[in-house]
């Protein structure tokens, strides 16, 4: 397929989905926590915009109900969610330690190439216009797996997990043109849900362990804690 | 033969033109940061003073030491006439390809970084240290996203890339962006602008460029400041005329002349408006933080690459 071929709406598609690609390598490059929800909602805003596109390019127009839901709920509601946890926890100023920054944005581009190699005969087989972008989502997925393996603080493996999420209705936009209805909106409950729920869990692992670093729920407690004082008895 | 003159007229408004480019740069600037502006043509009366001016050379200057500011004004000035700034067929572009061009700018690179520590003095043995290390991680960045474009255009000459540019009309390439931030963060670093390098300010900490020329004086100063201002403006037409190629003179008529020279000249402003707004809102980097920066830009030529690959031609 030549991009010169196609008409301006569908490589618009192609620029839109490759701009999703290029939030999800902000994401792995960002070290500090708000930009990094920020980015995470441009990441949901770029994702309406590309369904709005295949909705309008392709004459979808139950696509354009998506493309809503995504946009309230991914580009404004989740991260929303995820900003006030952070006031909250009062960790909006921190930083994360990122171990080989460089090393990881190679592992991505890695990715997006094995991604393309697995997509291949898929693209083979597929008449659509989006097919090019099937390998795209498939790396967003991938790519939010190695932000979820790479970091340390839940907050950001909560992040990580959503774009996994965003990484999959990409692809099922661009590769069947959306789910039904219903799957859709179950899919987009669950996620505000979890969103809901993360923020719970989040306070309850500060209140136990004091921190947000994933690495320490690997520890017993006893066993870092001396043994308590024996109680002094009355003379 | 009218074509090779023309060639060598083109390159003559280059080198000539790339003083006023500075000068609106710092101008720009100057209103930026809420300072009285000096004029538009202060780099011209700034080269004239240094030219005018006597050498001061070091006691034990070698050759290298007095050789350099021609080697590098001259490697500058063969760079400029490769890149096609007002008309489209440059028959220079068929002798020297971009990759040439990335040459050309090295071998100017590897001497002043030579200069800088045949003096031995301390700053300059670190500045040329500093300037390789930039170098060394800014160089593939600019080769990968001028790969990104020889693969869409399949040429890496330059005149040809710019009329297949031209021809294909208004198409949205990923790739293309993405290339061209890439290009756009290496011009950063390549040209010693903020956030790698401060081209004003001769605080030790700081420094990379001017720790390498610190000895220099009179014509050679001159020589030395006049190719960073071409080697800035081979960047900013390589930008402007690669990617948005528009408005460039593709027949030899006074009138086609005459609009190329207005676009270029209106990109080249709006790209140094462009930069100096990326310079205000940006703070200098410390050095070890450079090569995250440079890696970020490797990523995003990668990624042009990649898209080209993945979601122009596959399938």
């Amino acid at each position: 397929m030549d991009l010169t071929q196609l008409g301006l709406f569908d490589q618009a598609v192609l620029l839109f989905a490759a701009f999703v690609l290029f939030t999800s390598f902000v994401m792995l490059a960002q070290a500090r926590i708000v930009p990094l929800i920020h980015t995470f909602a441009w990441q949901g805003a770029l994702l309406a915009v590309t369904t709005a596109l295949v909705a309008y390019a392709t004459r979808h127009p139950h696509l354009y109900l998506s493309a809503g839901i995504t946009l309230i709920l991914k580009a404004a509601l989740i991260p929303w969610l995820l900003h006030r946890l952070t006031v909250r926890l009062g960790i909006q100023r921190e930083v994360e330690a990122l171990a080989y920054p460089t090393l990881v944005l190679i592992a991505g581009g890695a990715l997006v190439i094995f991604s393309y190699y697995v997509a291949l005969p898929i693209v083979q087989l597929s008449a659509m216009v989006t097919r090019n972008t099937i390998a795209a989502g498939i790396a967003i997925v991938l790519l939010g797996m190695l932000l979820m393996i790479v970091r340390k603080k839940a907050i950001s493996q909560v992040i990580g997990f959503m774009s996994i999420e965003n990484g999959l209705f990409f692809a099922a936009v661009v590769s069947t043109y959306g789910m039904p209805m219903v799957v859709e909106l179950g899919i987009a409950f669950d996620v505000l849900v979890a969103a809901v729920l993360f923020g719970v869990f989040f306070f309850q692992m500060r209140a136990s362990i004091d921190s947000l670093d994933v690495d320490r729920l690997n520890r017993l407690r006893e066993v870092d804690e001396p043994a308590p004082a024996p109680e002094e008895t009355a003379p | 033969m009218t074509a090779w003159l023309l060639g060598v007229l083109q390159t003559l408004l280059f080198v000539v033109s790339a003083p006023l480019l500075a000068g609106w740069i710092k101008r720009v600037k100057c209103h930026m940061q809420n300072r009285a502006a000096p004029a538009l043509w202060q780099p011209y009366r700034d080269l004239a003073k240094l030219l005018r001016k006597r050498v001061v050379l070091a006691e034990h200057a070698s050759w290298v030491f007095r050789a350099t500011p021609f080697i590098v004004f001259g490697a500058t000035i063969l760079a400029a006439a490769v890149v096609p700034l007002v008309l489209a067929q440059h028959p220079a572009a068929a002798v020297a390809d971009v990759i040439v061009l990335v040459g050309f700018l090295a071998l100017a690179r590897f001497f002043t970084a030579l200069a800088g520590m045949d003096i031995g003095t301390a700053f300059g043995g670190m500045g040329s240290s500093r300037e390789m290390m930039i170098g060394a991680l800014a160089e593939p960045v600019m080769l990968m996203a001028v790969f990104t474009l020889s693969m869409t255009a399949s040429t890496t000459n330059l005149s040809e890339a710019v009329g297949y540019t031209l021809n294909g009309g208004l198409v949205l390439r990923p790739s293309f962006v993405f290339a061209l931030l890439g290009l756009m963060m290496v011009a950063v670093a390549e040209t010693g602008r903020i956030p790698v390098d401060n081209p004003a300010t001769h605080l030790e900490l700081t420094m990379v460029h001017e720790a390498m020329i610190l000895e220099y004086s009179g014509r050679h100063l001159a020589l030395i400041e006049w190719a960073a201002q071409i080697k800035l403006m081979v960047y900013m037409v390589l930008i402007a005329n690669i990617f948005l190629p528009w408005g460039i003179a593709t027949e030899l008529t006074a009138q086609a002349a005459a609009l190329g020279v207005t676009a270029i000249g209106a990109k080249l402003a709006l790209l140094g408006v462009l930069l100096i707004l990326w310079e205000t809102v940006m703070a200098k980097m410390r050095l070890f933080r450079v090569p995250q920066f440079l890696g970020f830009a490797f990523l995003l030529s990668l990624l042009g690459m990649l898209t080209h690959v993945v979601l122009e031609t596959g399938g």
